[in-house]
């Protein structure tokens, strides 16, 4: 089919809405980080170009130990629930067994499960067996949403994929688990690597959790050590800091996400939409 | 687990038939398989909301630990009296319609042209899923800098005046707030849309087109009904979603102030910052209740509107 000049331009510009529409907030946050105080007031894009922000924020403790907090916290709650969703996610694409949709529905019931409602219960039954302000403490309740989250891209993933080799390993005598193992670990990796990438993503954006059940620096993670950081004074945000330590947690979101897109919104819509 | 233990006997017994030996173990493999991630599931939310249903009918304020009793319902009479509380559901529920209603209208354009995009495809998915992966705190924090009287770039636009303080207002924090949630969040109903709008078959439009009709009676009459059901998982993701808002709040407007407290930062203040567990667990009851009835209302419709399609194909 023939476009017209016109209807090019048009297209053009409709994505030129969209992208400055998803960009300006980033570009708008990136801009503050580079200011310096005296820059901070100008009210406009990209006036400065110093990296003292940056320096601040690295050589300040409680950053540091809360983007070790972040990483280590949203890597082992990933790693768990990736290991006990790719199981259960090969039953439920793969295994004919009654309870399946019980299962299906019950993941998506605590998905839904607003974190509001257990954080009370959390914080007495934490500070009474010493999990509170632990690592510990932090990647239990991640499971409320990382398990159901990783079980449905997870089914929606195995589902697609050739079962035929599985069953040509079953005739050449593999056990079931076997067959689970050998044949279908290989062909699912790059599933179960995108599914890794949103349960950490939703890790790593924990705030309530983060925010209710840690107190220090213990286990204090980005966004809550984000949310208390305070300045010289004990009263004034110190806009460019906080700016700069956005950036640090948002790069890597931001690298991750450009590079694995399609696998991506394919994990996301499939979750959801077959579910 | 039971299921699992409950088979063990049963394989033991002589078998009959291969098939059905077969089948029986496959059964057993799949509760094994699954067993750990439902324990877990179960473990992780259902203790917890037990838990929380006992200590709301407890009187139990940490600030008071040795007055702890049992006192039946009279927290949640005092919640359900309270004028915090209902102001709470009705600030949650405007954030909420409006938010959701707004998200549906750009989702629906984003997905629109993601899917009718002549070139520049990849750029568009790729530029929408950065507000999606970004951390909510963040993007909160720059919605407020931008709004920031003394720094925010609103400020620097042409026509807007410097005397306009949203964030001194209820209803400038809100507007503030709800703008920061659908940009965050509107890429996601973006893409789940666009899947359902790569279930409308080219073809039918083209008869349409063919037949006379407008592009509007084209996208009303025939993508909207088809997309029905995707729209409806949309609506109920994203409902849940905004229903339970609280990063962006938290950090746009502390606490809550102006007016801003959303059910979940209720829960918050009275749970965390007053230590008030036993008052504070019947609100976290209360916003569990609020988010199941939600969940019903939207099953219940999307039930009727998928057999109707399914009555439709069949």
């Amino acid at each position: 089919m023939q476009y017209t000049a016109r209807t090019k331009v048009m297209w053009a510009i409709g994505i030129l809405v969209v992208v400055l529409y998803a960009l300006i907030p980033v570009a708008w946050i990136t801009s503050l980080s580079l200011k310096t105080p005296e820059e901070v007031a100008d009210k406009k894009f990209f006036s400065g170009f110093s990296f003292d922000n940056y320096d601040v924020i690295f050589s300040d403790d409680t950053f540091q130990k809360a983007l070790i907090n972040s990483i280590g916290i949203a890597s082992i709650a990933t790693i768990i629930s990736i290991v006990l969703a790719a199981m259960a996610a090969y039953a439920l694409a793969r295994l004919d067994f009654a309870g399946k949709a019980l299962i299906l529905s019950g993941a998506l019931a605590v998905a839904m499960f607003p974190a509001i409602s257990i954080v009370g219960s959390l914080f007495d039954m934490w500070r009474a067996i010493g999990l509170y302000d632990t690592w510990l403490g932090l990647i239990i309740p991640y499971m409320t949403f990382t398990l159901p989250l990783a079980i449905y891209t997870l089914s929606a993933f195995f589902r697609e994929i050739p079962w035929e080799l599985e069953q040509a390993a079953a005739v050449d005598g593999a056990t079931p688990f076997q067959a689970f193992r050998k044949v279908i670990v290989p062909l699912a990796a790059p599933g179960v690597f995108t599914a890794a990438i949103l349960v950490f993503i939703f890790a790593w954006n924990d705030f309530i959790f983060a925010n209710t059940l840690t107190s220090t620096d213990n286990a204090r993670t980005v966004p809550a050590a984000l949310a208390f950081f305070t300045g010289a004074s004990q009263f004034t945000q110190p806009i460019g800091a906080v700016a700069a330590a956005a950036v640090v947690v948002t790069v890597p979101i931001i690298i991750m996400v450009l590079i694995f897109q399609r696998r991506i919104v394919a994990g996301l819509t499939a979750g959801a939409v077959k579910g | 687990m039971e299921a699992a233990t409950a088979q063990a006997p049963a394989t033991t017994a002589p078998p009959k038939k291969r098939t059905s030996e077969r089948t029986r173990e496959e059964r057993k493999l799949a509760w094994m398989l699954c067993a750990p991630a439902v324990i877990a599931m179960i473990l992780v939310t259902g203790y917890p909301i037990a838990y929380a249903l006992y200590l709301s009918f407890q009187r139990y304020d940490l600030r008071f630990p040795d007055a702890k009793e049992f006192v039946g319902l009279s927290n949640y009479g005092d919640v359900l009296t309270s004028s915090t509380w209902w102001s709470a559901v009705s600030t949650t529920l405007i954030i909420t319609i409006v938010s959701v209603a707004l998200e549906l209208v750009l989702g629906m354009i984003i997905a629109l042209v993601m899917h009718r995009a002549i070139f520049g495809r990849g750029v568009v998915r790729a530029t929408v899923l950065i507000p999606y992966g970004i951390v909510t705190v963040v993007s909160a924090f720059a919605w407020k800098y931008a709004f920031d009287p003394t720094s925010g770039f609103i400020f620097g636009l042409p026509l807007i005046s410097d005397t306009w303080q949203p964030l001194n207002t209820k209803a400038g924090s809100l507007l503030v707030i709800i703008l920061a949630e659908v940009w965050k969040t509107t890429p996601f109903m973006g893409l789940l849309l666009l899947a359902g709008l790569s279930l409308v078959p080219d073809e039918l439009l083209e008869a349409a087109k063919v037949d006379g009709a407008s592009a509007w009676q084209r996208f009303w009459r025939i993508t909207v009904p088809l997309m029905k059901p995707a729209i409806l998982v949309a609506l109920l993701f994203r409902t849940l979603d905004a229903f339970r808002i609280f990063d962006n709040i938290f950090i746009i407007q502390p606490g809550g102030a102006l007016g801003t407290e959303s059910v979940s930062i209720l829960g918050y203040n009275v749970l965390i910052t007053r230590v008030n567990l036993g008052l504070g667990s019947a609100v976290s009851i209360l916003i569990f209740i609020c988010v199941i009835l939600i969940a019903a209302f939207f099953v219940k419709v999307l039930g009727t509107s998928t057999a109707q399609q399914r009555g439709e194909a069949a």
